[in-house]
């Protein structure tokens, strides 16, 4: 993660510029040389602008999303992530029926050990409420989305706060608040988890979304700190201190964003992890109690949990949603990790 | 060497002091104060004054945290809510058929991890290699807990070929010495019963080994592949060494390396996965206890115990891989 646009051709266009500077800077008097130097200054900065000019400048970014196209994985990755949120945008438009809605035709032959299957107006058969299934599923990718997506940013909100206090002050700061990440990451991620709903007198979607993003803040923080880290001795940082950039600056415009690159891999990561970790709470009964809402998670872990024996199909349609579209965000972050890293790819 | 450990133990000290002070604090604010959440639903007024003073809760902060420590040094955990016994004899009671399963699940997933990875390097593009990326990708996205009902369904349900749930099949005469049911079957020479306490820990086992199996798998591959473009297996190449002995001692022994950490580090996933598979398969473990002890109304006493023994068990395991480097690794020896 080096200097985004210059430095190669600075390096090359110094070389060819530099000799007759040498030469010439001895002779002629003082006003004339300060003139000269401050032409030559103008030539030089415009044939620098000029070999730019020529190349088109491709910047590490623009050149990491080149890679990334080109990536037959993390293509396959973002087509699931499109599909899925589309599915998540579109879902009233989508989904037959309203998904809280009991239907009479279904509820009249619903009983402890039958949950009517497929037919024509119910293409997925009932839930065990008899609700129509389809729709749950349908309307179940936006709460997914939301669990997941909003999960992730507070946990990267907060990560990312904690890690660039640690990696932009050092020294003692550094030290607490690493050590206080120490302690939440010596707690298996489901443990803490499950300490954190613990603590709220009633779950609710809200305990989930909190619990999974805490879990999140010491992997974000670790990330970042480490990233910021590498940079404070690396050229860009002393050329912007040489310049006399104020600190804040440095770290707000020269050092945060070149470490935010890893710690967006992560997060992208982090939502399907974020997705598979509120299943699981929501499988261990501390899931959201709202039973209108439709949530993948929530339909696996307690429907598909209970009624496993009567209507497998319960747990293998949103199990089935759960696993692609967490393979989707995995093949979507590595993509990204080949991409903005090209030695990584193996 | 010795300055190593000595650091590294210190780390330890401050990471489980930490974490005592962080679940001081989360017991003083659970959902109606530490003594609500102590006494449950045998709470009195008199219950709850006699035990506000016996805990010591009408007493400075500070002093309540050293009476705390004190406890939790003596190994005073208190009573279980639900079932009144202490609580060191409840998890005393779970430990082992968790360690049972974990170790069980940790020797399969190194067991296949560590070759399948190897062989992936080895063959990398080919079919082999991308069956086991696929495999991988797919292990990590699978929710364990799904999986574990599946495996059931397929291989008990439809097949009949493992027990559904337990440790062991009722009626076995069993003698429990250690509380490891396949240990104590070897000690005693009751070998029936050891049949039949593996015969129930392959299912639990394959479904919390998916996890650690999948990232091993990774991180082998891609540890062997770097090795395999390191110049000193060039330099071995080059002069003729056995195809067989530049794989054992340079590649192998190289490549593990990054291995040994990560199987520390997934210690941290078993426990977690532990909590959901034997909830799959009513295995009486501390996954079990950790589920009643949070959907029984909440124990308290027993979770904060969890807690800590949990944190325990992560950080002595990785400390003890840490250490191990000073074997694998002379490198860390000079440092």
């Amino acid at each position: 993660m080096s200097d985004p646009i210059t430095r190669p051709t600075v390096g090359a266009q110094r070389e060819s510029v530099d000799p007759s500077a040498v030469t010439e800077k001895p002779e002629g008097s003082l006003p004339r040389g300060l003139d000269r130097l401050g032409e030559r200054k103008r030539a030089r900065l415009e044939q620098l602008a000029q070999a730019t000019a020529d190349k088109g400048g491709v910047s590490l970014v623009r050149d990491a999303f080149r890679r990334l196209r080109r990536n037959p994985t993390a293509m396959v990755g973002a087509s699931i992530v499109a599909l899925f949120v589309l599915v998540a945008i579109f879902a009233p438009l989508l989904a037959p029926h309203d998904p809280a809605q009991r239907f009479d035709e279904l509820t009249k032959n619903l009983t402890v050990d039958n949950i009517p299957g497929a037919s024509s107006e119910f293409p997925l058969g009932s839930d065990p409420l008899g609700r129509d299934f389809l729709s749950r599923m349908i309307h179940g990718s936006r709460q997914t989305l939301f669990v997941g997506v909003l999960a992730t940013l507070i946990g990267l909100a907060l990560g990312v706060l904690v890690g660039a206090l640690a990696g932009a002050f050092g020294g003692w700061v550094d030290n607490i608040l690493m050590r206080f990440t120490d302690v939440m990451l010596a707690l298996p991620a489901l443990l803490l988890a499950i300490s954190l709903v613990a603590m709220a007198s009633r779950s609710s979607q809200w305990t989930v979304i909190l619990a999974v993003a805490i879990v999140n803040v010491p992997i974000f923080a670790r990330l970042l700190r480490g990233s910021m880290l590498a940079q404070r001795e690396s050229d860009h940082v002393l050329a912007a201190r040489a310049l006399g950039v104020r600190r804040g600056a440095i770290v707000l415009r020269h050092m945060l964003p070149n470490a935010m690159t890893a710690v967006i891999v992560q997060a992208t990561l982090t939502l399907s992890t974020a997705i598979l970790e509120a299943a699981s709470l929501s499988f261990l009964g501390l899931g959201d109690p709202d039973i209108n809402r439709a949530e993948w998670g929530l339909m696996l872990g307690v429907d598909g949990q209970r009624y496993f024996e009567v209507r497998p199909e319960l747990a293998y349609f949103p199990a089935v949603a759960i696993i692609v579209v967490a393979l989707g965000f995995t093949l979507l972050g590595e993509g990204m990790r080949e991409a903005i890293d090209p030695k990584s790819r193996r | 060497m010795l300055r190593v450990i000595v650091r590294r133990l210190l780390q330890l000290v401050v990471t489980l002091i930490g974490l005592s002070a962080l679940v001081f604090i989360w017991l003083r604010n659970l959902p109606g104060g530490p003594i609500e959440a102590l006494l449950g639903e045998r709470a009195t007024p008199e219950r709850r004054a006699l035990l506000t003073k016996a805990l010591g809760y009408d007493q400075p902060i500070l002093v309540q945290y050293a009476k705390f420590m004190q406890r939790l040094l003596t190994g005073d955990f208190g009573n279980s809510i639900r079932s009144g016994d202490p609580v060191t004899e409840v998890i005393g009671r779970a430990f082992p058929a968790t360690v049972e399963l974990a170790a069980a699940a940790m020797i399969i997933a190194i067991g296949l991890g560590v070759p399948l990875g190897y062989l992936a390097a080895r063959h990398r593009g080919r079919l082999l290699d991308n069956l086991s990326i696929g495999g991988t990708l797919l292990g990590i996205s699978i929710p364990i807990f799904f999986l574990g009902y599946l495996l059931k369904d397929v291989f008990t349900q439809n097949m009949h070929l493992f027990p559904p749930s337990g440790r062991i099949s009722t009626g076995m005469d069993n003698t429990d010495v250690t509380g490891f049911f396949v240990l104590d079957g070897l000690l005693t020479r009751e070998f029936d019963a050891t049949g039949d306490a593996l015969w129930h820990l392959i299912l639990p086992a394959v479904t919390l080994a998916t996890i650690p199996l999948a990232v091993i798998v990774r991180i082998t591959r891609a540890s062997v592949l770097d090795v395999l473009n390191e110049d000193y297996v060039r330099t071995a190449e080059a002069k003729g060494l056995r195809h067989k002995t530049i794989r054992g001692r340079h590649v192998l022994r190289n490549g593990l390396l990054p291995v040994v950490t990560t199987i520390g580090l997934q210690t941290g996933a078993l426990l977690s996965g532990a909590v959901l598979t034997e909830r799959v398969y009513n295995w009486g473990g501390l996954g079990t206890l950790i589920y009643d002890s949070i959907s029984g109304g909440r124990d308290y006493p027993v979770l904060q115990a969890l807690i800590l023994l949990a944190a325990l068990v992560f950080v002595v395991v990785n400390l003890l891989v840490d250490l191990s480097y000073a074997f694998i690794d002379p490198r860390v020896r000079v440092r």
